[in-house]
């Protein structure tokens, strides 16, 4: 057996954790797409800076302000003290939110380029053919933004399952309740346990590098009107 | 189909006429950095009635504004008898909910949809159905088209499945913005007599946006010319056309439009005689049986006129006309005549010169002489 009960774990846990969080940030990151897309307020530059800033700030910069504010002094983890569900950081709620954040702009991104590609004219044919503004959305936007939400879903999920930096600073290193395979193999590194390590980089990279051929392969897709 | 409808013709300068019952009544307002559209349409709620004008002068903008899709307009908008928009009392119904059926410049088909599926979008949410599928198809002769996905279409194939399928919501407008605009001259032979058979078999009333004079002369019941945002003339066709206050961009190629009706074919000469309300005129010979309506366009600079019936001519169309008015010209060379022809009217382009040689001058009875009959359709 070349995978330990505690690699396995980790597997596990890194993908129920990048699974959850690919749902959450469809849910959450569509309407956000979809206003930034929109917008003609003064809001859009700092809203989409502020979407995008993971992709540049070092993940335990993120990490460490999300420590502090889910902590038991911080403005969510007094929150979620008083509703008796005690603070986040150190369990899989706190890295599913820490996770939320990272991957934000790698689901957004792509939806909100989809969006834009659409542009005004189909929504326009549909309002005139009786479609009220729901009804247009789930018709017309979301068919036409189809390869969008696959990159979205595609990045977002990889995304996650390749986090270090935050999953350290929020979760610690808890076998089975926060330790993922990025932090998993840094543990088999740090004991010298080169051969495991070799296993779970070696299946990361399989995994990386097949999650990029499907996203390429889907953007035959192409969007807009005939 | 009389084209000269007295009381709709309306003056921009003179007083408002009151709403035909139950007519097109759109009084709009909208402005934008460096342009500005104030209009005031009053036009009767059947027959085709053409929004003609340069680009630039808020054809596209109007048309838009009636459909909705302009949040920023302000003004009233009432349809036979419905009422879409009155800002002053802050109503302003939405896209989806007037009963309009709107046929874009370009293709806007959606492309993920089939040609029956996009047919079908519209009509099951209008749950209406005054016009039937099986009519509508076939009206625009689209039948072998129903399965095919909108990028396999050419473009007039593409645009007469985006009128069948506004036909479908069982509108009560249909809203045409140059829907033949991105079309090769080949395309938009084929796509206007499909337009002409909506315009006879469909009682929906038709605002239809164009450039093209020759797309008015052949479709147009009442024409509407707009210029820099503002509705310079409006009225029946002919008498519309005919008009001589109308700025020399618009007159440039003045014609008069004449409905008339096949009555006989001289199968010796190969001449067809053409009626309409006050003569005739002989034309090469046509295929249509006798009884059938046409329309025909005479160029102004086609019209030249005589003091007496010149019967030492070559010109076999002569016709007894009284002139009405005189004006001036795109040319400082040339004069506009307008004549009337026993309640038609037609337009001649002739020098100063024989203004002054043959005065004419209002009230004067002469002969035209026409050397070309454009027909149309």
């Amino acid at each position: 057996m070349t995978l330990s009960a505690v690699d396995l774990a980790a597997i596990r846990l890194s993908l129920e954790l990048a699974a959850l969080t690919t749902v959450l940030l469809l849910l959450i990151g569509t309407p956000i797409a979809w206003w930034l897309a929109r917008t003609r307020s003064r809001l859009k530059g700092p809203v989409g800076a502020v979407v995008a800033l993971p992709l540049v700030l070092p993940p335990t910069v993120l990490g460490f302000y999300l420590l502090v504010t889910m902590g038991p002094h911080g403005v969510i983890g007094k929150l979620t003290t008083a509703m008796g569900l005690g603070t986040l950081p150190f369990t899989f709620a706190g890295l599913l939110i820490g996770s939320v954040f990272y991957s934000m702009p790698f689901v957004v991104q792509p939806l909100q380029n989809a969006f834009e590609a659409i542009g005004d004219r189909p929504l326009e044919v549909a309002a005139t053919l009786r479609a009220g503004p729901w009804d247009t959305f789930f018709t017309v936007v979301l068919p036409l933004s189809r390869s969008g939400f696959i990159t979205a879903s595609i990045l977002g999920f990889a995304h996650t399952v390749g986090e270090f930096g935050v999953v350290l600073m929020l979760g610690g290193n808890i076998p089975g309740k926060t330790r993922t395979v990025s932090v998993q193999i840094f543990d088999h590194v740090e004991s010298m346990e080169y051969a495991q390590a070799h296993w779970l980089a070696g299946g990361m990279l399989v995994f990386s590098f097949f999650v990029l051929l499907a996203l390429y392969s889907s953007r035959r897709f192409k969007p807009g009107l005939g | 189909m009389n084209a000269v409808e007295p009381h709709i013709v309306s003056s921009p300068t003179g007083p408002a006429n009151a709403a035909p019952a139950g007519g097109i009544h759109a009084c709009v307002r909208l402005a934008y950095p460096g342009f500005a559209l104030d209009v005031d349409l009053k036009l009767p709620g059947h027959g085709v009635s053409a929004l003609f004008g340069h680009s630039g002068s808020g054809k596209t903008t109007l048309l838009r504004c009636i459909a909705g899709l302009e949040a920023a307009s302000v003004g009233r908008i009432e349809i036979n008898g419905e009422l879409w928009q009155d800002s002053a009392a802050g109503v302003f119904v939405p896209t989806h909910k007037r009963a309009l059926g709107y046929v874009f410049q370009e293709a806007s088909l959606f492309a993920h949809l089939s040609v029956r599926r996009n047919l079908e979008y519209g009509m099951r949410r209008a749950g209406a159905n005054k016009v039937s599928w099986e009519q509508a198809v076939e009206l625009l002769g689209i039948g072998h088209l129903l399965e095919r996905m909108p990028g396999r279409l050419s473009g007039g194939e593409r645009q007469r499945v985006g009128v069948v399928r506004a036909l479908l919501t069982s509108p009560r407008l249909l809203l045409l913005d140059e829907p033949l605009a991105a079309l090769d001259l080949k395309r938009k032979n084929e796509i206007l007599p499909y337009l002409e058979r909506l315009h006879d078999e469909l009682d929906i009333p038709v605002l239809y946006v164009s450039h093209s004079p020759d797309e008015v002369a052949r479709l147009a019941d009442h024409v509407v010319l707009l210029d820099r945002g503002a509705a310079i003339a409006q009225g029946g066709l002919a008498e519309t056309l005919a008009r001589l206050d109308l700025p020399t961009a618009f007159t440039d190629d003045a014609c008069a439009v004449v409905d008339a009706v096949v009555a006989a074919h001289d199968k010796r000469y190969h001449l067809t005689r053409l009626e309409f309300q006050g003569g005739s005129v002989r034309v090469a010979l046509r295929p249509e049986p006798i009884g059938r309506r046409l329309r025909f366009r005479v160029h102004a600079r086609d019209v030249s006129l005589a003091l007496e019936r010149l019967d030492g001519s070559t010109i076999i169309n002569l016709l007894p006309v009284t002139v009405i008015a005189v004006a001036d010209a795109d040319t400082p060379a040339h004069v506009l005549v307008r004549l009337d022809l026993a309640g038609t009217p037609l337009l001649a382009r002739i020098t100063r010169l024989s203004r002054d040689q043959l005065g004419v001058a209002a009230g004067k009875h002469m002969w035209a002489q026409i050397k070309s009959v454009a027909l149309l359709g």
